[in-house]
């Protein structure tokens, strides 16, 4: 048998797919391991983030990667000045996400740390004023985004621009909002930010004293004693049980019983005598619990409640039927807040005088200041994002309309910066009074560029490139992906591992055997039966319905703090994330024993 | 109440169980018994029944003057009058009541385990076990005895053992007098351990009160508790009842009962040695039962368990003893450099995170 190897395959050496040739030109520059470069940017190490970004980008779905790394990265170096932590650099290799976090050189430390005490003091000092101040910047930009339009050029301008003296015609508004609109976005994604990581630090100075007081304290230990149980990133799920509930209540299950759309349902639920009062209850949960993604909110193809009402109905009907079998429908927040409390008591109960008070104080900031941590998914990814896309589709459908693609999703074979002479020649053609180029230029590049995106998307990406570092100690790298130095030696191969053993996070305790199903898109998420256990890539928040019905859960990428951690948590399901190569590894229907406390999925078959 | 009873204190007796009447271990065993812990059922004979069969003659004053000048540096003679006084007690008469009751208990424990079955006979010493001693003394442990005649034997050997030679020299040295020795005896249900162990609810390495420690290996516990073998080692969090660290050990040899009804040491085959002599899931029931035992007397314990393999998974866990812990507990508790909270402690934290590569 080999030795392990020591290090990841460079960049440089990892070509793409065939048919994937000249994908580099999709993406921006200085996104690209650039030919000239490749000295500096192998001595970099870099991982795959495919807990955000499992599937290949589409060149407008750069936007995601870019806002939310940039901004990050800000919040950092020039807002907060952490002193170990820059930011995260990231490149698109293959059409994936790679990492790699910037450290902050020792000699720099030092003088770093009063910055940081006077910025990041002032947030923990102003915590609740100040999160009241994001939530309404957040929503105005989310409700000015949701104002935008855009609309066909009319024939002729309104009468009124000419008797009013107006002065320019509609492009301009069709210029201007769609600049507003990625201005909005990109503000919203400085919002992401602003208080994350500021959240992720008080949770690790509470996480290092565990560690530091009980030795070998498991993880979930840590997690389980900060989390809250009122998330706001539940709330969809728990109206959706909330109607299934009223409408039991009302009598109404039947109605619901045969329909296979929203429209059927709400056609039966209308004939019926206390239909009325339902479909008001539906209308009202809608806005804005359904501005909720069974994906992630980084791809323009994202699936949101609001705009496939099927999708929620259809969790709504699974409800109401598990109820009538005597089911209950709430989450165990009780369960789970006395439980919480047993922990966290108990662990306080070990320690004395100076020792436990700080442990009380350091629990008492975690728990503060945990709860945005959780939220702001709920505000950016999933409501900021849902707007955005849909905003987004409906320009792609106008510019449909207008005869520049055939799909109304093509608009994303562009980058966002390609759409801006798109809308000049378009307003160009009207203006002059010819037709517009692009849609004798546009479909054969969008038919070129699907196919280098299909044939990138043929491989699963390489975990990770060059040599990792001796010990990874970059706080946001081994919190929110869970790389840390165990898991970096894993994806390498350890010598004398067990292949039908993955191991990965603890990420939510209890041990089942079952059935594997493993779902790499949403659209799968169907085919789950009762008591299987999800095997993905990467879970989400919005799969909250089907977490009833599964097991457990098992992905290949994601720490303590990532979204399937805290869903399953919640939920109380058992989990193991961050096993690198689940759900390329296990197939549908084989059989799998998952210990989400030892962090352990064994291959039974 | 009559004498009979004050001779003889069966585990589930509800009175309030006195150490001077039980000893440590019994005490132990009555109060976790009516704590409805799975114990094997068993009986004490009292310290009052051991001081009625000394004080029947003159045989505490005889002991003195055995003892009388003895140099404890001397152990040729220490050894010469150890087994002088010991030959006294093993020829004292037992009084007609002591006797009745003893027997009398016997018979209630043969009837509550539906026949005769085998018994371990330990002595209760109201001096050994004190909070602050570790010793624990030999030959005064016998097990798989089977019969009243043997018990009888057994439990005057149990008396006997207050003066093996170890036991004198540790008396004279930690100013233990002998006027008031007593001790008491532990007639005690046999287990057929398949895996037996220890147990202590505080890491013996360095005083961890978060984890409980078990050892184990198969059949009896002897064999581990003497170091004799090198059992599995396992550590678990005290709060989440999780295993944090495992280690196998080579479980070379085992002390089980034969099918006729005598203990017998014996090598274990190559592929149990290295396999786990216990499962997670009994793991778990173990640390349960150690971390309900130290809430319930409040101080860290060191247990003994066994696994009865006539017992179905889920019943055949039973603690054997419980007592408090000698060497941490007495200790500080552990001692943490991070300190406060707020952004100064994050700061000290943030930059504590590198240095530790």
């Amino acid at each position: 048998m080999n030795s392990p190897a020591t290090s990841f395959p460079s960049p440089y050496d990892t070509p793409a797919p065939a048919g994937a040739e000249g994908w580099q030109e999709l993406y921006p520059y200085n996104l690209v391991f650039q030919d000239n470069l490749r000295d500096q940017e192998d001595r970099k190490f870099w991982f795959c983030d495919s807990q955000h970004w499992p599937n290949v980008f589409k060149p407008f779905e750069v936007i995601g990667v870019e806002f939310a790394s940039r901004c990050l990265g800000a919040y950092n170096t020039r807002h907060y000045i952490i002193p170990p932590a820059n930011g995260i650099d990231f490149r698109i290799h293959n059409g994936y996400n790679y990492f790699s976090p910037v450290a902050v050189a020792p000699e720099l430390i030092p003088d770093r740390v009063p910055h940081f005490l006077q910025r990041a003091g002032h947030y923990f000092q102003n915590w609740g004023e100040l999160l009241e101040n994001w939530r309404k910047d957040v929503l105005a930009n989310i409700e000015e985004m949701d104002a935008l339009t855009f609309e066909a050029l009319p024939d002729m301008v309104p009468l009124e621009t000419v008797t009013d003296g107006v002065g320019h015609d509609p492009s301009v508004t069709l210029f201007e909002n769609y600049d507003r609109l990625i201005q909005l976005a990109y503000r919203n994604w400085e919002r992401h930010f602003e208080f994350l990581n500021l959240g992720y630090v008080a949770y690790l100075d509470f996480f290092g004293f565990c560690k530091e007081a009980f030795p070998d304290i498991p993880d979930l230990a840590i997690a389980k004693m900060v989390m809250g149980v009122d998330s706001v990133l539940f709330r969809p799920d728990d109206e959706l049980k909330k109607l299934a509930t009223l409408a039991a209540d009302l009598g109404l299950a039947p109605a619901f019983a045969d329909a296979t759309s929203a429209a059927e349902v709400l056609a039966a639920v209308a004939k019926e005598p206390k239909g009325a009062e339902w479909i008001a209850a539906w209308e009202a949960a809608q806005e804005p619990w359904f501005n909720y993604t069974s994906g992630n909110g980084f791809y323009g193809t994202d699936v949101y409640w609001r705009d496939s009402l099927d999708l929620p109905m259809g969790y709504v009907q699974d409800y109401i039927v598990r109820a009538a079998a005597g089911e209950t429908l709430g989450r165990p927040k009780d369960e789970l807040l006395a439980e919480r409390d047993r922990i966290a008591g108990e662990y306080a109960e070990l320690l004395s005088g100076e020792a436990a008070e700080t442990f009380q104080g350091k629990l008492g900031l975690a728990r503060a200041v945990y709860p945005y941590v959780e939220d702001h998914n709920f505000y950016i990814e999933h409501w900021t994002m849902g707007v955005f896309w849909r905003k987004v589709r409906s320009l792609g459908r106008l510019l449909k309309e207008q005869g520049f693609w055939s799909n109304d999703d093509d608009i994303l074979y562009l980058s966002r910066d390609e759409v801006r002479p798109l809308l000049y020649d378009y307003a160009n053609g009207w203006a002059v009074g010819t037709d517009p180029i692009g849609p004798s230029y546009w479909p054969a590049e969008i038919a070129r560029r699907t196919k280098i995106v299909a044939a990138l998307a043929q491989a699963r990406p390489q975990p990770a490139f060059n040599e990792p570092p001796a010990e990874i100690n970059e706080p946001f790298t081994i919190m929110l992906w869970g790389i840390t130095t165990e898991q970096v030696k894993q994806w390498l191969g350890s010598e004398g591992d067990d292949p039908n053993v993955l191991k990965g996070m603890a990420a939510s305790g209890g041990a089942v055997e079952g059935l594997a199903r493993v779902i790499t898109t949403p659209e799968q998420l169907g085919e789950l039966e009762q008591g299987e256990i999800l095997v993905a890539p990467v879970t989400a928040p919005s799969w909250g319905p089907v977490f009833g019905k599964i097991s457990a859960t098992v992905t290949d990428i994601g720490g303590m703090m990532s979204h399937a951690a805290i869903v399953c948590r919640e939920y109380g399901v058992p989990a193991v994330t961050g096993t690198g190569r689940a759900s390329t590894t296990i197939t549908t229907g084989q059989r799998l024993r998952v210990d989400g406390t030892a962090g352990t999925v064994t291959i039974l078959d | 109440m009559s004498l009979l009873t004050d001779y003889t204190f069966a585990f589930d007796r509800t009175d309030e169980a006195a150490h001077e009447q039980l000893g440590g271990k019994c005490r132990s065993l009555v109060i976790m018994t009516n704590a409805g812990m799975p114990v094997p059922p068993g009986f004490a004979i009292t310290t009052k029944a051991f001081d009625a069969v000394m004080d029947q003659t003159s045989l505490r004053a005889d002991i003195a003057a055995v003892l009388d000048g003895l140099d404890t540096d001397d152990t040729a003679e220490v050894d010469a009058r150890a087994a002088r006084i010991r030959e006294l007690i093993m020829a004292q008469p037992v009084p007609e009541a002591v006797r009745d009751a003893t027997l009398h208990a016997y018979q209630q424990l043969m009837d509550l385990c539906g026949g005769e079955v085998p018994v371990a006979v330990r002595s209760s010493a109201t001096a050994e076990d004190l909070p602050d001693a570790s010793f624990a003394g030999q030959q005064d442990t016998y097990l798989w005895i089977l019969g009243r005649d043997n018990v009888l034997q057994k439990v005057r050997e149990c008396w006997a053992s207050l003066y093996t030679s170890r036991a004198i020299v540790y008396r004279a040295a930690n100013g233990i007098t002998d006027e008031g020795l007593s001790m008491a005896v532990a007639v005690q249900k046999m287990v057929n351990a398949r895996t037996a162990g220890v147990a202590m609810t505080i890491d013996p390495a360095n005083g961890d009160r978060s984890k409980i420690v078990i050892d184990a290996s198969w059949g009896l516990g002897e064999l581990l508790v003497s170091g004799e073998v090198t059992p599995d080692n396992f550590r678990l969090d005290k709060v989440m009842m999780s295993v944090v660290g495992r280690v196998i050990g080579d479980k070379h040899e085992e002390l089980v009962p034969t099918p006729d009804g005598t203990l017998v040491r014996r090598e274990v085959e190559p592929e149990r040695r290295t396999a786990p002599s216990i499962s997670d899931d009994e793991l778990v029931t173990v640390a349960g039962l150690a971390k309900a035992a130290e809430r319930h007397h409040g101080c860290p314990q060191d247990l003994e368990w066994a696994i009865d393999a006539d017992l179905p998974p889920g019943q055949n866990v039973l603690l054997l003893q419980s007592r408090p812990e000698t060497v941490w507990s007495q200790k500080s508790t552990t001692q943490v450099t991070s300190s406060g909270y707020g952004v100064e402690a994050i700061t000290k934290s943030l930059l504590a995170q590198l240095n530790r590569s």
